[in-house]
């Protein structure tokens, strides 16, 4: 039955593992996103999940674990965070790899050290090249459905690449939010039946997987995956689509807040978006053309349907919830840029790191970066290209 | 908008509080947020819990600084930190104690209500005699001095967010209720 259930992310999570019933969910349980392995286990204790539950001596193994029990035939996920997904490192390229449709809960933690525990997206963004989709959610509703279509994203014939699917730790994945729970019928109704190309169980077709590929080989395997991930953006589209008219929240790329006569744009990814509403409202009141895109999909990037969004404006600031040390600019900051290269007209593009560690961002500080475009749009004049946002610089 | 901050330590149940909350508020058609504010996840340690209440979707994702009213499970914390950082002029003080509220030394700007949470919980047998579970009584007090929803919406939200205990959290919880509908 469709139900409205006050969740926390983490639950979201859990849920909607519940009613896909992956074949093997193996996952070892590392703060924020611990609750979604404990909800997991409580499921299957209960007898509310058939598939099998793996709990391995750490996140390292829990992840060779999604990979045999993928290269197997089998649909299946996992869950994790900050240093866990840091001892998932080597298995994550494996992954991608070998084209394992694996689909991770990813509870977005800083990065050690210093040690801390609180929100920051340093994890998903160490691993940006490790070939994984990577899609982002900004509230407990998004983690949902993110969660459900990245099986039908992941599994797609065409695509075959395991995907992320990040919820800020703490701000989200401890954050109680009515949400919509579907059907479980109709959740497995929308993401059908796995039917994997290559199976190692499948005894009338047998199969080598992960077999010594030197220099006569490996580039040409590596150019196909790269294929796998190009082949997403289509992908993702329709299953975003389909979910709309199924579930009646459809998904794209990004989404675009106000951004119709807009002059100005803040580019804010994941939960941080949402108080950027509230400050862009704020500023609108007070007279600034504003407007805010908040990214979904970071991998694969939609760097043109990106550029054709913010070409228009005058003056656009990324804000990036990750630093990319001795880098020029953040994470988001240099994918964006570089999409607008191309064109003769282009607005003034300015970054900031926020929030690392979990340092709150309010709308006071949305405020003064609209400010800041304002300034950028009278002027055309851009005094620091790259900056952090509620810092203390002294 | 409704903001409140509840202050207990870890271990008191105070992040279930708001969490129980939340669901009561959902049911009656409100968009709630809930979420805690962990530090060092300890029992006895200072824990933060925030929920924010509107009639339309909630997008800030920030803490809560300026709460429209306190929540404090545990007294101790009186002495330890100030409760009223932040805390909007003519905003309540919902106080777990057996104090009289005019016996608290609070700026005369707020308005105080106290409730002997602990006495019911024990009565009711949650948790032990040296660490009551305080939780669903606070709330039950919550709800009727903020008129924030039905008892039978509260009731229902502590069936279904409570396993263990069920029944005797949903009689502390009618009790402080009842109780608070003295002082409110």
């Amino acid at each position: 039955m469709k139900t409205l259930k006050p969740l926390n992310g983490n639950q979201t999570i859990a849920e909607a593992t519940r009613q896909v019933d992956p074949d093997v969910i193996a996952a070892y349980p590392i703060t924020p996103s611990t609750a979604i392995v404990e909800s997991i286990a409580q499921f299957k204790a209960d007898g509310l999940i058939t598939g099998e539950f793996v709990c391995p001596e750490s996140e390292h193994s829990a992840m060779s674990v999604c990979i045999g029990a993928a290269s197997a035939g089998g649909r299946v996920m996992t869950a994790t965070s900050s240093q866990g997904l840091a001892l998932m490192w080597e298995m994550l390229y494996i992954a991608a790899g070998l084209r394992l449709p694996i689909v991770a809960g990813i509870a977005n933690r800083a990065l050690s050290a210093p040690i801390n525990i609180h929100g920051d997206h340093s994890d998903t963004m160490g691993a940006r090249d490790s070939g994984w989709i990577h899609l982002y959610s900004e509230n407990c509703q998004e983690a949902y459905d993110n969660f459900i279509q990245a099986f039908r994203i992941a599994e797609h014939m065409d695509v075959r690449t395991p995907v992320f699917v990040g919820l800020d730790g703490f701000i989200i994945s401890h954050s109680v939010e009515v949400v919509q729970v579907e059907d479980d019928a109709e959740v497995k109704k929308f993401i059908g039946e796995y039917k994997p190309v290559y199976s190692l169980l499948d005894m009338s077709r047998k199969i080598t997987v992960g077999p010594l590929d030197f220099t006569d080989y490996y580039f040409e395997h590596k150019r196909s995956q790269i294929e796998g991930i190009e082949n997403a953006p289509a992908v993702i589209e329709q299953v975003g689509k389909e979910f709309g008219l199924t579930f009646g929240r459809p998904y794209g790329f990004f989404e675009e807040y106000r951004m119709e006569d807009a002059e100005t744009a803040i580019v804010v990814m994941s939960s941080a978006a949402g108080t950027g509403k509230d400050a862009v409202d704020e500023l609108r009141q007070e007279g600034l053309k504003i407007g805010l895109l908040k990214p979904r999909v970071f991998r694969p990037f939609p760097y043109q349907k990106m550029a054709e969004a913010l070409k228009k404006m005058k003056a656009v600031a990324v804000l990036d919830r990750a630093s990319s040390p001795g880098a020029f600019g953040a994470p988001l900051f240099t994918e964006i840029r570089n999409a607008l290269y191309d064109y003769a007209e282009r607005p003034k593009v300015i970054n900031y790191v926020y929030g690392l560690g979990g340092r709150d961002i309010k709308v006071e500080h949305f405020k003064e970066v609209g400010a800041k475009l304002e300034k950028i749009r009278k002027t055309g004049k851009v005094e620091e290209m790259c900056g952090y946002l509620n810092l203390r610089e002294s | 908008m409704i903001e409140i901050r509840f202050h207990g330590r870890g271990g008191q149940g105070t992040v279930v509080a708001s969490k129980i909350l939340a669901d009561a508020l959902a049911k009656e058609g409100n968009y709630v947020q809930a979420y805690p504010e962990f530090g060092v996840e300890r029992r006895g340690a200072p824990v933060f819990a925030f929920i924010r209440i509107d009639n339309k979707p909630i997008y800030d994702k920030s803490r809560i600084y300026a709460p429209d009213h306190v929540v404090v499970v545990d007294p101790t914390l009186v002495d330890a930190i100030d409760v009223t950082e932040g805390l909007k002029e003519g905003g309540w003080i919902i106080i777990n104690s057996d104090k009289n509220p005019a016996e608290f030394k609070f700026p005369a700007k707020y308005r105080v209500a106290a409730i002997n949470a602990t006495e019911i919980a024990v009565k009711n047998k949650l948790g032990t005699l040296a660490a009551p579970i305080v939780n669903t009584a606070i709330v039950g007090a919550v709800v009727r001095i903020l008129s924030l929803t039905k008892l039978e919406s509260l009731l229902q939200a502590i069936q279904e967010q409570i396993s263990i205990k069920p029944q005797d959290n949903q009689k502390a919880a009618q009790e402080a209720y009842e109780q608070a509908g003295r002082q409110s």
